[in-house]
Parts: structure tokens; C-alpha cells; sequence
């Protein structure tokens, strides 16, 4: 829960979201060959939907790398994959 | 392939010399990660002509790309020499109808048929 918890204060830190989702999915994927030599932490890979405000007029990519920069310490140190939707309050309300 | 800048210039040619390229975990008939698994069905939905590298066979590309286009994973797709997004991006804009879309404006050739 450790690496779970820091992934959501930061997010909610950096973009105040209205919605927050943070699953952890690493169970989905251990094992599997982009795994090997990676230690089994059981916080690996991480679902995150995000709806906020600071994502408007950015596009996907740069949504994208909005939040893997606010992750960047976890992304260096165990994170391997996160899945990420982020969308603006009037994306998700369509 | 282990120098830095000539990794990078190879990923550079390779991304403008190739309409649509996929970086990813395995081949396109072997993969080996869901996530490079999901984008490569979606391309093959479309019968999109591309050329698939696997970064597994080389660290120094799997490094290297993400370093070329500032993102952390793979996989990668690009189109025209342009990064598009990954997995979650490509499904979203499979999803819409953007990806489509955007193969078509960007002059991609593609058919059914052809996958």
C-alpha cells in the first residue's frame, strides 16, 4: 500500500482532481516477461483515472507526461507500468 | 548497439523512415505484454502496414526510446515520425474514432485486407 498511497497524495497534490482512481493491478502481471529481474513488490502496475481541471487544452500525451512527471520518483524506483485516463470535468461529464 | 547517439539516431530513422512503427514487448506474432498485445490488435484491426521492433532484444533501445520521446513505457506507436501515445492512448483513440482518424489524415494506406 505503500507506493499506492504516494501515487495518490501526489496526484491529488499536483492537480486537486474532482475524481480520483488509484488500483493497484500488479497481480495482473507478474510473471510476465517484460518482469524478469524486477523485484516482486506486489506494487508494480497501477490503473489511475483522474479527472480534473489542470488537464484542459493539453493534449493526450501531454496529460500523460503531466503525471508521470508528478511520478517520476515512482516510476524510477519499482513502478513499471502505469495505466492512466485523464480527463477534464466536461470530457467525462459527455 | 550501446552508444547513446547512435541509438538515438537509429530510433530517429527508423521513426521517420517508417509510415507507422510500433515499439514494443515481443513481435507483432509473439508479444509479450499485454499492453504492446493491445495495441498491436488494434492496428491489426485496421490491417495498418507497420514495422514492429521488439525492445526486449536490445536494452539499449528499449532505454533509448523512452529517452527519444520523454515517455516511460512501452509500448509506443508513431506515425509519420510522430509519437502518437501508448496503450492507453491508443486505445482511447481507437475507442473515439480519433486513431482512425487520424491514420487517414495523416495519409496512411489501410484496409481489413491487408492485415
Amino acid at each position: 500500500m505503500q507506493i499506492e498511497n504516494r501515487i495518490r497524495q501526489k496526484l491529488l497534490d499536483a492537480f486537486s482532481p474532482i475524481t480520483l482512481e488509484v488500483r493497484n493491478e500488479s497481480h495482473k502481471h507478474a510473471g510476465h516477461a517484460g518482469m524478469k529481474g524486477l523485484p516482486a513488490t506486489g506494487e508494480t502496475h497501477f490503473d489511475i483515472v483522474i479527472i480534473s481541471d489542470a488537464f484542459k487544452d493539453c493534449s493526450r500525451v501531454a496529460r500523460h507526461r503531466m503525471i508521470n512527471s508528478v511520478l517520476a520518483d515512482e516510476l524510477a524506483g519499482g513502478v513499471h507500468a502505469l495505466s492512466i485516463r485523464a480527463k477534464t470535468p466536461d470530457e467525462s461529464a459527455g | 548497439m550501446s552508444d547513446t547517439s547512435n541509438v538515438q539516431s537509429w530510433i530517429d530513422q527508423t521513426v521517420k523512415g517508417n509510415d507507422v512503427v510500433l515499439f514494443m514487448k515481443g513481435t507483432r506474432d509473439a508479444p509479450q505484454c499485454g499492453f504492446s498485445d493491445r495495441v498491436r490488435r488494434i492496428l491489426n484491426h485496421f490491417g495498418v502496414p507497420y514495422k514492429d521492433i521488439n525492445v526486449l532484444e536490445d536494452m539499449s533501445v528499449r532505454e533509448g526510446v523512452k529517452a527519444y520521446t520523454n515517455w516511460p513505457t512501452i509500448p509506443q506507436l508513431y506515425v509519420k515520425g510522430e509519437f502518437i501515445g501508448g496503450a492507453d492512448i491508443i486505445m482511447e483513440m481507437y475507442q473515439s474514432g480519433e486513431l482512425e482518424q487520424h491514420l487517414r489524415e495523416k495519409g496512411i494506406e489501410f484496409s481489413p485486407a491487408m492485415a
